[in-house]
């Protein structure tokens, strides 16, 4: 079955709206490790530096998940792999 | 095409990588693109404060003028970055790349402040110092251990006579490179489309509060992008020296 050009860049554009929803779990992920640094540095203040660079990094490393939804997002609409 | 965005009169909204110059390499199509170019201009940014840093620190002085002090407090922070994750034998084995490879990412995620397309949202740029650093761990992996160490490991949860694992832990292995380049082209090139919507569609109302985006987009997000990058490097590195401290 044969499909036109629109028809593939409309679902194209649900798919990357679909994709997008990556975006769930690293906001999660991000919000309790945020929320236990913020713990950490009630318990103990002087290492305030300390676990503010730690939570940064843990959480751009949980970001990478959402980013790879991005990603599929970003491909879908502008690179056009399906048309 | 985008028949949404051209609808807005928004046809200026670019954030693509353009094609300057075409010739031919035994054979093979090859462009010249933006990103070579603004690489090119990092690169001579940086080769031109490295070539002053020098003639300054050539006739240092006790009490350090201004210039000095920067270039000064620049090798302190990256030294203390580096020793304090790598220890003291590695870090003076690898504070000279590490130092390299963070000064270049941090201004290239800079430079979208100064009208450049960033070369770090190129997929090309970003695989090729991940696959740097994957061929660092691989290569200290086996100078370190025997290839029976490394085989062990890689079928690390069972026993070296049934190697299930040994396919996933290999595809581990691989992931490594992909979402260490995946995660910092990523980054910037969402900054980068985002700043460019802004400007695109936005037209005239964008003017002056895009500062404040930009003060996240480029400063914060690339500082933090390039700032993990170098301390994943770091660690991958330092976990195949083990405990031989």
């Amino acid at each position: 079955m044969e499909f036109n050009e629109n028809f593939i860049l409309g679902c194209s554009a649900i798919g990357a709206g679909l994709a997008v929803i990556a975006g769930i779990g690293p906001g999660i992920g991000q919000g309790i490790a945020a929320g236990h640094a913020a713990a950490a540095v009630g318990r103990n203040p002087g290492a305030k530096s300390d676990v503010t660079t730690t939570m940064l990094l843990g959480q751009a490393v949980a970001e990478t998940t959402g980013l790879y939804g991005l990603l599929i997002a970003l491909l879908l609409l502008f690179v056009k792999p399906l048309v | 095409m985008r028949h949404g965005l051209v609808l807005s009169g928004a046809a200026d909204i670019d954030f693509m990588v353009h094609g300057i110059l075409k010739y031919n390499f035994f054979g093979h199509e090859v462009w010249i693109t933006t990103t070579h170019v603004c690489v090119l201009i990092v690169m001579l940014i940086l080769i031109g404060f490295g070539i002053i840093a020098r003639r300054t620190m050539l006739k240092a002085t006790e009490v350090p003028g201004t210039f000095q002090n920067v270039v000064e407090f620049i090798v302190e922070a990256l030294s203390n970055m580096v020793y304090g994750v790598m220890g003291k034998k590695n870090g003076s084995r690898f504070v000279n790349y590490i130092g390299t490879i963070f000064i270049f990412i941090l201004f290239s995620n800079i430079s979208g402040l100064f009208g450049l397309r960033n070369p770090t949202a190129d997929y090309g740029v970003t695989l090729a110092m991940a696959l740097i650093t994957f061929t660092l761990i691989h290569f200290w992996q086996f100078k370190n251990n025997s290839v029976k160490d490394v085989y062990v490991g890689w079928c690390s949860p069972l026993p070296p006579w049934l190697p299930i694992w040994l396919p996933i832990n290999l595809i581990g292995e691989i992931a490594v490179p992909i979402s260490l380049s995946l995660r910092l082209f990523a980054n910037v090139l969402s900054g980068l489309i985002m700043m460019a919507l802004v400007y695109g569609l936005l037209g005239w109302v964008a003017t002056l509060w895009p500062a404040a985006l930009h003060v996240y987009f480029d400063l914060f997000s690339g500082a933090i992008q390039t700032y993990v990058f170098c301390m994943l490097t770091m660690t991958y590195i330092s976990d195949q020296f083990g405990d031989k401290e």
